[in-house]
């Protein structure tokens, strides 16, 4: 991604409406085919978000007022927002060209500590939160480690964790549920985020709002703060990174106790979606994350694609899911799709990389 | 049965002790010499509350007896290869009797013919084995009647304005399991609904069904299954769900549309935590299942077969031998036999 050239283009093209950007753009060649591929290699996550918008529209058409309103519209927001939260954790990572196969364990053993905490130990409530995401951060940092400091791939150690944190999940809560009544009577706020409000017809929750939140500060601070431009860096040529001076063990490590951190709030965001607290929840989660990434544009090769594609990525995903399902489809047939869907994407990534600027 | 789906997980390498002895028995290794009668007890998987309660009656049941018990349990549900291995280390071992839940009710009956071949009694506890005369006996729910009794209490509580009734369907997958269906149409069948045909849900045409959708079993299933379902229609006022999670999680789902007081909920199970929740008015009545019974049957029905030569009878008119199944309510109607939730907690498990 590391391009001088043309950061500033870049930087315009960012800023300004996709649709402009492929307007404002003088390319060096002419021909559109090239044009698109150059508008789409400057903006990673304009794919998904043209196939987003269309397939909205293809449902709204299909099913009417049914799917085209505020209500069905929100509710796809609500039910991806575990998976989104989820997937900008694994954006992170996999811009590094890295993997995190243990993102979902890491996300319920965390709720699993917020609960036990608060209702095993009597532990106040803002303390148990406190300590479950410190366990997420805690899980990443191990991960971090191991992949910085001791030079194992990611694939393994992340393999390794997941086996190791779900295992520890089971144990530590022997495969107890918290009730959903138990915890609005006595620790409300352990469901914060899935406190909702209308506007006009529109359901929001707290976990949407915080998975909008999150990704547009993510989007920053990858953008326009040295951090992220290492994280970058590291992902595109990890040897190119650290001979300029990119301290690469450090920007890993953070990166993996970061996405750490993020799966933690997952977890509680989780408490507030399912009300209760589950340590079965979550199993498919890591699998759900990838494929938003993927299908959002993210390089699985690293340093390339845009962490609001992930988000675009879940939200198609979500759009199939509920339209699907609404047209009567088998839900196999959302399988078949998603799996299309991912295939399509890395052929559309593997076409833009070919662009030379 | 507790319903969860089988996830892609990765399943574990093979136990090289375990093959090991499985080639021992090939070469014949018979009953067990001493007169210590032993069994095995093979479960689905070791975490989840039902089989804990199984495991835990079968060990009392056993220690009672004099009797001498070992455990094997699936990693998760659908970790079939494991079974296997459990059953090949019973015969190996020599044991009289073998408990099984098993996880792939078809692929592992060649492993259990192995087994009866072997001159060991085989019992399937809450699962049947496909086909159910795999196994020498089949101790479990009455799935069908369990739905029946769900059906017909939200029947009789509803009255006449069950005919105006608006009802959702959550189901476990779309894979159509033979509990889900049982539990399933014996709901509508209760309800007073025209099954179709039996075998499947979906093929009703009574216009009161709303939909059908799925819950894998759990809290996040059942919230997005109820939330499809109420796109198709806000007004729905009767749910069946699966089981008792799925259930937690459509109430979640309702509660977010501020319509949890208008729409009743029933479910099966009889979990310690879904009978909480009869108690407090989530879920309007649960069709209970006593798994610790099923066990604890099981082990005498091994001790009777190693003392006597004698196997288990089925229930008279069908196929299984049925371990019981009570509707738990709090609000009883008129022509269903129930028991409150105060009662149904101190049967609860898990």
């Amino acid at each position: 991604m590391a391009k001088p050239e043309v950061t500033r283009q870049e930087s315009n093209a960012a800023r300004n409406d996709a649709s402009e950007a492929v307007a404002e753009f003088q390319p060096h060649r002419t021909g559109l085919a090239y044009r698109l591929q150059h508008a789409l290699h400057m903006n990673p996550a304009l794919v998904p978000m043209i196939v987003l918008l269309l397939s909205i529209l293809l449902f709204g058409a299909l099913l009417g007022s049914k799917f085209f309103s505020p209500f069905a519209l929100t509710l796809i927001l609500q039910q991806v927002q575990i998976v989104g939260i989820v997937a900008a954790a694994q954006s992170l990572i996999i811009l590094t060209a890295g993997i995190d196969l243990s993102v979902g364990a890491i996300m319920v053993i965390s709720s699993v500590v917020m609960g036990q905490f608060t209702f095993r130990y009597g532990i106040p409530v803002p303390v148990s939160i406190l300590a479950g995401l410190m366990c997420g951060m805690f899980c990443g940092w191990i991960s971090g480690m191991l992949v910085s400091k001791v030079k194992l791939p990611p694939f393994i150690v992340t393999l390794g964790m997941w086996q190791i944190v779900l295992a520890a999940n089971f144990l530590y809560s022997a495969n107890e549920t918290i009730r959903a009544q138990d915890i609005e009577t006595h620790a409300p706020l352990l469901q914060l985020f899935g406190e909702k409000f209308n506007i006009g017809g529109a359901v929001f929750t707290v976990g949407v709002v915080f998975m909008v939140a999150l990704v547009l500060v993510l989007t920053y601070a990858l953008r326009h703060t040295a951090w992220g431009r290492h994280v970058y860096a590291v992902g595109d040529d990890k040897e190119a990174a650290a001979l300029s001076g990119v301290k690469t063990d450090r920007v890993i490590i953070s990166v993996y106790m970061l996405s750490g951190l993020i799966c933690a709030f997952a977890g509680w965001a989780l408490i507030g979606r399912i009300g209760s607290v589950s340590p079965t929840a979550g199993q498919l989660t890591n699998i759900e994350s990838i494929t938003a990434v993927v299908i959002g544009g993210i390089s699985l090769f690293g340093g390339r694609g845009s962490i609001l594609g992930s988000l675009f990525g879940a939200l198609i995903v979500g759009v199939f899911t509920l339209g699907l399902r609404l047209l009567g489809a088998d839900a196999q047939w959302t399988y078949l799709l998603i799996g299309v869907l991912i295939i399509g994407a890395v052929a559309v990534d593997q076409w833009i990389r070919k662009v030379s600027v | 049965m507790p319903i969860t789906m089988p996830t892609t997980k990765t399943r574990m390498a093979a136990l090289v002790a375990a093959t090991a002895l499985a080639s021992m028995s090939v070469a014949g290794t018979a009953m067990a010499d001493d007169d210590t009668t032993s069994a095995c007890l093979i479960t689905k998987t070791e975490t989840n509350p039902f089989f804990v309660k199984m495991r835990e009656g079968a060990s009392a049941k056993a220690e009672e007896l004099g009797m001498e018990l070992k455990s094997f349990a699936g990693r998760i549900d659908g970790d079939h290869k494991t079974q296997v291995q459990a059953i090949e280390t019973c015969i190996a071992d020599g044991a009289d009797g073998i408990l099984l839940t098993a996880s792939d009710t078809s692929a592992i009956v060649s492993a259990v013919q192995q087994a009866r071949d072997a001159g060991i009694l085989v019992i399937a506890l809450d699962t049947p084995l496909d086909p159910i005369d795999a196994a020498d006996a089949t101790f479990a729910t009455d799935n069908f009647k369990a739905g029946e009794l769900i059906g017909t209490w939200a029947a009789g509580r509803l009255g006449d304005d069950a005919d105006d009734a608006r009802i959702g369907l959550l189901n476990v997958n779309v894979s159509q399991p033979a509990v889900g269906v049982l539990r399933n149409q014996g709901f509508l069948q209760g309800f007073g609904i025209d099954l179709g045909d039996p075998k499947k849900w979906g093929d009703e045409t009574d216009p009161r069904i709303v939909g059908q959708d799925t819950s894998d079993g759990n809290e996040e299933g059942g919230r997005e299954g109820m939330e499809n379902l109420l796109v198709e229609d806000p007004m729905i006022d009767v749910v069946y769900t699966i089981n008792e999670p799925a259930a937690a999680g459509a109430y979640q789902a309702l509660k977010a549309m501020g319509r949890e007081n208008e729409v009743m909920i029933v479910s099966v199970d009889g979990s310690c935590s879904g009978v909480a929740n009869v108690r407090d008015g989530v879920i309007g009545a649960t069709a209970q299942q006593y798994p610790l019974r099923m066990a604890s049957l099981g082990i005498e029905a091994i001790k009777t077969w190693a003392d006597e030569g004698i196997k288990p009878e089925p229930t008279p008119g069908k196929d299984f031998f049925d371990t019981g199944v009570s509707l738990v309510t709090d609000q009883p109607v008129d022509d269903v036999d129930s028991i409150s939730s105060a009662e149904g907690m101190e049967r609860c498990w898990g």
